[in-house]
């Protein structure tokens, strides 16, 4: 029995890279003073967290003061959505999002639907894909915000941003974009994009878990989120997780240097992937666009399957996935995104994600290729739903 | 998150298949809740003499499928209209909380299978009596807020 764990969920997290965790390390012992400290190791600290931040702005095209460090993704979204809407509410009380966004974004937009603003949820195309015409059409004179994410956690879309970016700047309305699976996988410039706020995390490229960061363009108007101390320039109390922040420092140095190069490795590695998904298993439907996806990131749907059984299935054989079924998300549906991009429950049941990084290798991809269709052949035989096909043949 | 039992039944389940010409047959669950289990049974003078099915669902819904079939082998028709959800998810050693919901489809299945058989020996009228036609999602979901609070 071969032991090997193949990992194939970085959309989920991935492993910190040795040279990050490297970097972190004093920073957790003998640098541990706190940066709001006078003294030696409290202006180290604090010396750490600048320069992190000017590897954050470098990364992203931003200015040093742009950066302001969070806890994670989902806190610079939080942040981003109800801090404009409110310092803005006297403006207008209108936002606009997509259907398809992470939860951070949806139920943050949903928190202040339940507080008095308006939100547009845009549907998306087949391929989960909004158009920049359809954000125009929905823009009012109260519209204060617009948020639409970069590239999607489960089907991999890259959204136009840079369209989506200008037609916010004509009409003067505030754009955030949730870049958590974007960054380190798409080469970044906020000035180019036209973004006025855009979250990261940095687990999503190999820094430690429990830090993100929030891009705010100078000028916004937001409210602060975590009232308390001064630090972050008085707008985000709490004492800075100093080797966090060095962590994702580094690791998105890392990532930015060495983009090209890794977008060609996992471009290739997922497009053999569905190639040959598509070839050898019948009755599969690939989730999300072609071309304008995540190089990493492969999204099917195998009819009559449920896909906990698929990933229980493909973990014995030693291969960590993910799915949108509504047995792995807790809930009783299944993906909000496999749905808005048209697909019926029992389809969306039986999705499977699987996101390349780093460590990945053609070799793993013979491996599942060797056991998956295997799998959904097993899985289908005791499907009464295949039943009926095959007797319909 | 799974006991070692229900990871064995699901991973091989125990009667998957189908009974040509079972003397009872019965489908519940639908696919947009994500599980359909289809049972059947081969019935000698009331006794349950075979059974076997086919699930379309998550682990939990497979390994209770596979349970239920072994629990009902042997047993009158009168015993295994007794067999509870709970019962079958006990003789897995437990399923998580949100998967008990799975358990109530093997309950229902056989319920399902038995009132076919019934039907067709002509014991029980045309028109269904019981609780488990025109169930929805809900129906069979409908404990799983209260069981997330566990």
């Amino acid at each position: 029995m071969d032991n090997r764990i193949i990992y194939l969920d970085h959309a989920a997290t991935t492993p910190v890279k040795p040279e990050v965790l490297e970097e972190m390390l004093p920073y957790f012992t003998n640098k541990f003073g706190n940066a709001s400290s006078i003294y030696s190791i409290g202006r180290e600290s604090k010396k750490a967290i600048e320069e992190a931040r000017e590897r954050v702005a470098k990364a992203s095209g931003a200015m040093p003061r742009e950066i302001f460090f969070t806890g994670s993704g989902s806190e610079a979204d939080n942040w981003a959505i109800k801090g404009v809407a409110y310092a803005n509410k006297a403006k207008g009380n209108h936002i606009i999002t997509t259907a398809i966004e992470h939860h951070a974004v949806l139920h943050t937009c949903q928190y202040l639907e339940s507080d008095g603003f308006e939100v547009t949820y845009l549907p998306v195309d087949e391929n989960g894909l909004v158009s920049p015409e359809q954000v125009r059409k929905a823009i009012k004179p109260s519209t204060t915000l617009i948020t639409i994410m970069f590239a999607n956690n489960e089907i991999g879309t890259i959204q136009p941003i840079a369209e989506i970016g200008k037609i916010a700047k004509e009409h003067n309305i505030y754009f955030h974009t949730d870049a958590v699976q974007a960054v380190g996988n798409i080469p970044i410039n906020v000035n180019e994009l036209n973004v006025d706020l855009l979250s990261l995390s940095a687990h999503k490229f190999y820094g430690p878990k429990g830090v993100g960061a929030l891009y705010i363009r100078k000028g916004v108007k937001i409210t602060n989120f975590l009232h308390g101390g001064a630090q972050e320039r008085g707008r985000r109390a709490s004492t800075e997780n100093v080797a966090g922040i060095v962590g994702l420092g580094k690791a998105i140095e890392l990532a930015t240097n060495n983009i090209e190069q890794y977008n060609k490795k996992l471009i290739e590695l997922r497009d053999r992937t569905i190639e040959e998904i598509t070839k050898k298993v019948p009755f599969v439907k690939l989730n999300g666009d072609r071309y304008k996806r995540l190089p990493g990131n492969v999204n099917f749907s195998f009819q009559f399957i449920e896909g906990e059984s698929l990933l229980l299935m493909l973990d014995m054989k030693g291969i960590a996935a993910s799915s949108g079924s509504a047995c792995t998300s807790g809930s009783l549906d299944p993906s909000h995104v496999l749905l808005a991009i048209g697909l019926d429950h029992e389809t969306a049941h039986g999705s499977l994600r699987i996101t390349f990084g780093e460590e990945n290798t053609h070799e793993d991809v013979d491996y599942l290729m060797e056991v998956l269709p295997a799998i959904v052949q097993r899985l289908r035989e005791m499907s009464p739903l295949y039943e009926k096909v095959k007797r319909g043949n | 998150m799974y006991s070692e039992k229900v990871m064995d039944h699901f991973m091989n389940p125990r009667n998957v298949g189908e009974i040509e010409n079972a003397d009872g047959v019965g489908e519940v669950g639908n696919a947009k809740c994500g599980d359909i289990m289809k049972i059947y049974l081969k019935i000698e003078n009331d006794i349950i003499k075979d059974a076997k099915f086919k699930t379309f669902g998550c682990g939990a819904a497979v390994a209770t499928s596979s349970m239920a079939t072994e629990l009902v082998i042997g047993k009158t028709i009168d015993e295994a209209l007794k067999i509870t959800n709970k019962a079958v998810a006990e003789a897995l050693d437990g399923l998580p909380p949100v998967k008990m919901h799975c358990s109530n489809l093997a309950e229902e299945g056989i319920k399902a299978a038995i009132e076919d058989y019934l039907k067709k020996t002509g014991r029980l009228s045309k028109e269904c009596e019981s609780e488990v036609c025109g169930r929805r999602c809900d129906d069979l979901h409908h404990h799983l807020d209260e069981e997330d609070d566990d």
